[in-house]
């Protein structure tokens, strides 16, 4: 495979040469999973295509360098000079990524506080507003939790995607709650559906399910569960255990 | 035998008869000091009429007043978005309509706005002018329902009737257009479900003529009236700093004065082309948010007026034949169904059409891995939805920024310090919807 380039049209090429090439093991990803398993995976029904097991490939995300184009580098400018000022080391942005014109930061997850904070109070910046605190499980990676903050420059009308991933045997990342206190409640649901929990959030509790609800919903192995409904004489198995095409 | 306190017992021809007092009460009362102790826990809801749905609140007491509000979420929590994860991404537009349930044409909107962004394709502008078009009728059916549940909640139950009367009219539209009073999923990714009918646009005409007026009548019956003006005026203070803070989008913080308008400030689905006003009001109280919505429903008729007139004939779905179906569905005379002409091609002339048909119905169509965030102005404020995909035929994450969930936020800041009563108005201008909230 030559040099993947960043279109879309590609990474659903390499997708499709990564298929079979049992570089994500089977075991990473559960059956019912639908980034997971494809197509024909299933067993226990007539299917007799033979061919079991293809496993997809969620395509790595690369790093842009430099310039990145429109108001992006003001505000990765802006950031890495807000950064300076603070102690620490100034490895703090581990990667940027430009995608559908939309610019994602990937920050250290011990860093998220002080980031957003400076986010916010730099005149250079001034992302008044925390749209949206929100996870994604990426299952198979070894930093699998990524928690996902929208940041929205009411000032300069921009937006920038702050990513932070950790692993589901140390979830821990600080609290933006101090800096954002709208993130409060986005926190408890994050925390509520991952598992991902915010030190220093005042009230860290579940807030859409039950307080006694055991396990993490929206994890990925957390399965969706369900019973079989009969329709005109046929049984349909609940959605995660029907035959999926993919 | 015992004898109880509150339910003596004597023995009567019929049996034993107890005689239940209750007197409990008086006893609590009587050992409580009413000058140290007063402080009462009161447990509002979940099922209680004023408070939209299955919210709960509980409420610190000091007498009348409010010392602590807490709102406890989480009772129609429905798992539309791990659902979502177990369909294609056609199937997620009927997932998503049903979170906000007054407002299911911004949510699938927004949602499909994100799966067009991903998979980098533009819809026809007729499609565009009709989702403005059927956007701002829903924004006026949503303020409708709002000013009648908050005129009811306030005691103002004519205010109810007329409310839902006129926002039923816009159903009807929606059920002209879609098939469906609510959960309609008529918008698509890649376009509509289908077109417009004729006689859509004249009812909408119709409403265009009548609607004004009834506006105007509402602002009658409500703004010079005293107790309206009571209730609401000085309630419920919010400003700008605290909106930024908390997060609240929307009528609550364009009634602090700051004109944050997404149509405005971040134009999707030709928003730019159309001109309107953002209506702002300085007030922070619950009296400034009715006037701002009172105001934002005159001008979502002016747009609906324009996107009227902008309606050319056209397509109203993407030319790609791998994510449109090879002909557009049509609303038979059930009222539900496919065209004829459609299946007949399909069956019986075009095997490629047979074939596509096949494959988007079964699998659905693939969407290049990546994700997108894409915030759209919701008749409660931004409503934000994060897609994200692996490169297959179902979204690997969808999460709705719904403002429901986050402007709840505020209740505390807007209730706590005030009257009991007060927490009805404050909660109410807030406009919360459980459906979205809990999604």
């Amino acid at each position: 495979m030559s040099q993947p380039e960043n279109t879309p049209g590609d990474r659903v090429q390499r997708q499709a040469e990564a298929l079979g090439s049992g570089e994500l093991a089977a075991s990473n990803a559960p059956t019912g999973v639908p980034a997971g398993r494809g197509m024909f995976g299933v067993t226990g029904s007539s299917d007799t295509s033979g061919y079991g097991g293809l496993v997809r490939r969620r395509p790595a995300l690369l790093a842009n360098e430099p310039p990145y184009g429109g108001y992006f580098d003001d505000v990765v400018d802006g950031l890495r000079e807000g950064l300076a000022g603070i102690d620490g080391d100034d490895d703090w942005i581990e990667k940027v990524v430009v995608d559908r014109g939309e610019l994602t930061l990937y920050v250290r997850p011990e860093r998220i506080a002080q980031v957003c904070q400076v986010m916010r109070d730099d005149p250079a910046l001034r992302f008044e507003l925390c749209s949206s605190v929100s996870g994604v499980d990426y299952l198979g990676e070894a930093r699998r939790l990524h928690v996902v903050y929208h940041l929205t420059s009411m000032t300069y009308r921009r937006r920038v995607r702050l990513e932070v991933a950790v692993t589901v045997e140390d979830p821990h990342m600080p609290s933006v709650t101090q800096v954002y206190p709208t993130a409060d409640w986005q926190e408890r649901e994050t925390y509520d559906m991952f598992g991902v929990v915010f030190d220093g959030h005042p009230n860290l509790t579940r807030i859409l399910m039950p307080d006694d609800w055991e396990g993490y919903p929206q994890r990925k192995d957390d399965p969706l569960g369900g019973v079989p409904v009969e329709y005109k004489g046929a049984e349909i198995p609940p959605p995660d255990q029907r035959r999926a095409y993919t | 035998m015992s004898t109880d306190a509150y339910a003596s017992a004597r023995e009567t021809t019929e049996g034993k008869v107890y005689t239940v007092t209750g007197g409990d009460w008086d006893t609590v009362v009587a050992g409580v000091d009413p000058i140290s102790e007063e402080r009462l826990v009161v447990n509002m809801g979940p099922q209680h009429p004023s408070t939209h749905g299955v919210l709960r609140l509980v409420l610190e007491m000091e007498g009348e007043t409010v010392i602590e509000t807490r709102a406890v979420i989480g009772y129609l929590h429905t798992g539309i978005e791990k659902n979502a994860e177990y369909r294609n991404w056609t199937q997620g537009t009927t997932f998503v309509t049903r979170a906000d349930y007054l407002a299911p044409l911004f949510n699938e909107t927004a949602y499909c706005l994100g799966v067009e962004k991903l998979l980098g394709v533009e819809v026809p502008e007729r499609a565009n002018t009709i989702r403005v078009l059927m956007m701002e009728l829903n924004r006026i059916s949503s303020h409708l329902v709002w000013l009648a549940t908050t005129g009811m909640e306030l005691g103002a139950l004519s205010m109810m009737i007329y409310g839902f009367r006129e926002r039923e009219y816009i159903l009807d539209i929606f059920e002209l257009v879609s098939g469906l009073r609510m959960n309609h999923a008529y918008i698509r990714p890649g376009g509509l479900a289908q077109d417009l009918p004729d006689a859509a646009v004249e009812k909408i005409r119709e409403f265009l003529t009548f609607m004004p007026k009834r506006i105007d009548s509402y602002e009658d019956l409500l703004s010079g009236n005293q107790i309206w003006q009571k209730r609401t005026q000085g309630v419920g203070y919010l400003d700008a700093t605290g909106c930024l803070a908390l997060g609240i989008t929307g009528p609550v913080l364009r009634a602090a004065g700051l004109g944050w308008d997404l149509r405005k400030t971040m134009p999707y689905c030709g928003y730019e082309d159309y001109e309107f006003d953002v209506v702002t009001n300085t007030g922070a109280d619950v009296w400034g948010r009715y006037q701002v919505r009172l105001s934002e429903m005159r001008e979502s008729l002016k747009l609906v007026e324009q996107a009227l007139e902008r309606l050319k004939p056209g397509p109203v779905m993407v030319a790609d034949k791998k994510i449109a179906w090879p002909a557009q569905l049509a609303i038979g005379t059930d009222g539900m169904g496919n065209s004829l002409e459609h299946v007949r091609r399909i069956m019986g002339q075009s095997m490629e059409a047979l074939i596509h048909h096949f494959k988007l119905v079964t699998e659905g169509f693939r969407v290049p891995a990546g994700q997108v965030y894409v915030p759209i102005e919701s008749p409660r404020g931004e409503l934000g939805l994060h897609v994200v995909s692996d490169g297959g035929t179902r979204p690997y994450r969808v999460h709705m920024r719904d403002p429901s969930f986050v402007n709840l936020q505020a209740l505390p800041a807007v209730s706590e310090g005030g009257m009991l009563a007060d927490v009805i108005a404050g909660g109410a201008s807030l406009d919360p919807v459980m459906g979205g909230c809990d999604r």
